[in-house]
């Protein structure tokens, strides 16, 4: 048998596969991050509950209204979405002024709430949901067994996360929204409302973590704490990028999937430290991240 | 000489007064603290309606004990080895609590107990698992009443070996639980005649188990083992069905699985997976009479750590109805006196090592084709008998050991 590093080369290509899965999560959540950081200056730190609420509500609107997942794939980031937007217009909205800190401090005090309250509704065990009939079962590779909806998550993480940074870094929208954060006085008098654009770039990236969500409600238990647990990793991934990159948050977020990845295999006990040493070393090196601009 | 003598007798009669403990409850109340995690990832299987199992033996009770009111607070103990210390402090100094119910994990159940040792109070354990609270962690002052882990790895383990299980992959939590489970495992699985072909350890908490899973199964051992608890254990079984371990010929053993993670992943995702629990709600007509007044009050069905909670507090307010007292050393030794005949068990009895020993279930997770409701969850495969179930005192370090 062929080996790599120690480890048999079909083992080595399974991980390396489990890797890129992963890391398609990770991207398609800091791609969140980075937009609303990018372009708002907020930090985030409801991302991990607005995540858990985007699994919540594809389990309740299967359980309640017997909507499917492909529906839910679609509603659940609307649903979610339209929560952000109501928070960004009545909450965030009115400590713009101020230091960034306090954006910070709200969306964490929002956190704890929204994962408190669903803790009392549903308890920390959390429910299941079902892989979608059409992408039960999986695939032998000859190296690893692949179930079909992993292959899903890649393939459709990649194809919206590419959109979304075409939609940003190429179309005239695009553009509206990067110049209104940049200067929003210009872009006030020449007609077009930023404060709306703000409320929905905000929208638009808590819909992104709702979808992340419904996408790990069939592998992942749907619990109150799901998004707490990744949270801090994708920050990390977001930081190493580059704060508000929006073409560095995906491709380290699909990096950082592999190098955890492998670390799970040569040594297992770090899996969850290794992203904060990518990060130490970044940071000292490049301290704007691999994708930032030097302030 | 006479005089020496005298003050000598009346001194060591006074000194045997104070000593002695007092027959009598203390201010006026019995107290009783529920120590427990109410909002992180032990919270289902004690919790809140740990604390509700406990209120309804207060009602069961009468709510008084010789004419003096039981009076029950709780406290949140977050997991924390430091929170609890210093909450079981403040009740005994300020708040003269004299039994504390309910702790959870098996980091804060040491440190509370620690505290409890030398004092007038009484500690009585059921979320807990690991199995040194009663052997280098014993004292005087708590008893352990539901489940712990040696009976965990001997008899899922062995049963699983003498079905054919020889080959062994365990994924184990990275932490103290997850090591001794696993090192406990090992001792049975070899014991038996198996082998160990491999392990894999996790950080807690883990949101992803597809690495871990895929290691196991390329391993191509014969039985996979999870040596871990609560969220980890319930993702670890998503990712195995996800990846078809059953489909390619291998078991999967959950070696601490609760009635509230079961419930959680459902009967199609947990179907045919082997645990050892010390109750079912569904066992016999005492345990469901008892588990429909539970299901009235919280809407959910009672893990084995709901009922224990309910069980001990029992046993315990007996005990201080007959001695007249709530002193620690006075109803623990009542307490070690009778048999524990209730919804929980017949004929269990208390150790010197403060076990409560007790017989054990084997059961197995039914089919979705067996269950009838949510949580029509376990058939009970065979009972392990209570004098072989716990680790026996020939192998005990506890200090109150008399060897």
């Amino acid at each position: 048998m062929t080996m790599i590093f120690g480890v048999p080369a079909a083992a080595f290509f399974g991980q390396l596969l489990l890797g890129l899965i992963n890391g398609a999560f990770y991207a398609l959540l800091s791609l969140g991050l980075a937009i609303i950081f990018g372009l708002l200056k907020i930090i985030n730190f409801a991302h991990g509950a607005q995540y858990m609420l985007g699994a919540f509500a594809a389990y309740l609107l299967l359980n309640l209204l017997g909507i499917n997942y492909w529906a839910a794939l679609f509603l659940a980031p609307i649903i979610v979405g339209t929560i952000g937007a109501l928070i960004e217009r009545y909450l965030l909205r009115r400590i713009t002024h101020i230091d960034h800190i306090y954006g910070l401090l709200l969306t964490f005090g929002l956190a704890l709430i929204i994962q408190g309250l669903f803790t009392n509704l549903f308890g920390v065990s959390g429910n299941r949901y079902p892989v979608p009939s059409e992408l039960s079962g999986g695939v032998n590779l000859g190296f690893m067994f692949l179930p079909y909806y992993r292959g899903w998550i890649v393939a459709i993480a990649l194809v919206v996360c590419i959109a979304v940074w075409f939609l940003i870094e190429k179309t005239k929208l695009g553009g509206y929204l990067r110049a209104g954060t940049e200067n929003p006085a210009i872009m006030q008098a020449f007609g077009i409302n930023v404060p709306l654009l703000v409320t929905l770039t905000y929208g638009f990236g808590v819909a992104l973590a709702a979808f992340a969500g419904v996408l790990a409600a069939p592998i992942y238990s749907v619990a109150p704490g799901m998004g707490a647990n990744l949270l801090i990793v994708v920050f990390a991934v977001v930081v190493i990028g580059g704060m508000g990159s929006i073409m560095g948050a995906i491709i380290t977020g699909l990096a950082m999937g592999i190098v955890e990845g492998l670390t799970k295999v040569y040594y297992p006990e770090a899996s969850n430290t290794v992203i904060f040493l990518v990060m130490i070393f970044v940071l000292l090196l490049r301290p704007a991240g691999l994708f930032g601009k030097e302030a | 000489m006479k005089l020496i003598k005298k003050v000598l007798t009346a001194a060591v009669a006074t000194a045997m007064t104070a000593g002695a403990a007092q027959a009598a409850i203390t201010d006026n109340e019995v107290r009783i603290g529920y120590l427990a995690d109410m909002s992180g990832t032990y919270r289902d299987l004690a919790g809140p309606n740990g604390l509700e199992a406990l209120r309804m033996a207060v009602e069961d009770f009468g709510g008084t004990v010789k004419g003096k009111k039981i009076v029950v607070m709780n406290a949140d103990d977050r997991n924390s080895p430091d929170v609890a210390s210093s909450t079981v402090r403040q009740w005994l100094d300020s708040d003269k609590v004299d039994m504390v119910a309910g702790l959870v994990a098996s980091s804060v159940t040491i440190a509370a107990t620690k505290v409890l040792n030398g004092s007038d109070a009484i500690g009585l354990v059921n979320g807990s698992a690991a199995s040194s609270i009663t052997n280098e962690h014993c004292s005087p002052n708590h008893i352990h009443w539901a489940y712990d882990t040696y009976p965990l790895a001997n008899s899922t383990a062995s049963a699983i070996v003498a079905e054919g299980g020889k080959n062994w992959f365990i994924v184990t939590a990275d932490y103290a639980f997850g090591h001794s489970l696993e090192s406990d495992v090992r001792t049975v699985v070899e014991r038996e005649g198996g082998k160990i072909v491999g392990t894999v350890r996790h950080p807690l908490a883990t949101s992803d188990f597809s690495s871990y899973i895929l290691q196991a199964q390329a391993s191509g051992a014969q039985v996979v083992g999870f040596a871990n608890a609560g969220g980890d254990t319930v993702n670890s079984v998503i990712t195995a069905g996800e990846f078809g371990l059953a489909q390619s010929g291998q078991t999967v053993a959950a070696l601490l699985f609760f009635l509230t993670d079961v419930h959680a992943l459902g009967v199609k995702t947990a179907q045919g997976i082997q645990l050892v629990t010390g109750w079912y709600w569904d066992k016999d007509k005492e345990a469901r009479a008892w588990s429909d007044d539970f299901y009235k009050r919280t809407n959910a069905r009672p893990s084995m750590v709901h009922a224990g909670i309910y069980s001990s507090t029992m046993h315990y307010l007996k005990a201080v109805e007959t001695t007249g007292s709530d002193n620690a050393k006075i109803v623990r030794a009542e307490m070690a006196k009778n048999k524990v005949n209730d919804m929980f068990t017949k004929g269990g009895y208390i150790r010197e090592d403060g076990r409560m020993v007790h017989d054990m279930y084997l059961a197995q997770v039914k089919t979705p084709a067996e269950s009838k409701n949510p949580w029509d969850l376990y058939k009970i495969i065979r009972t392990i008998p209570a004098d072989s179930a716990f680790r026996p005192l020939s192998e005990s370090n506890c200090s109150l050991v008399k060897k």
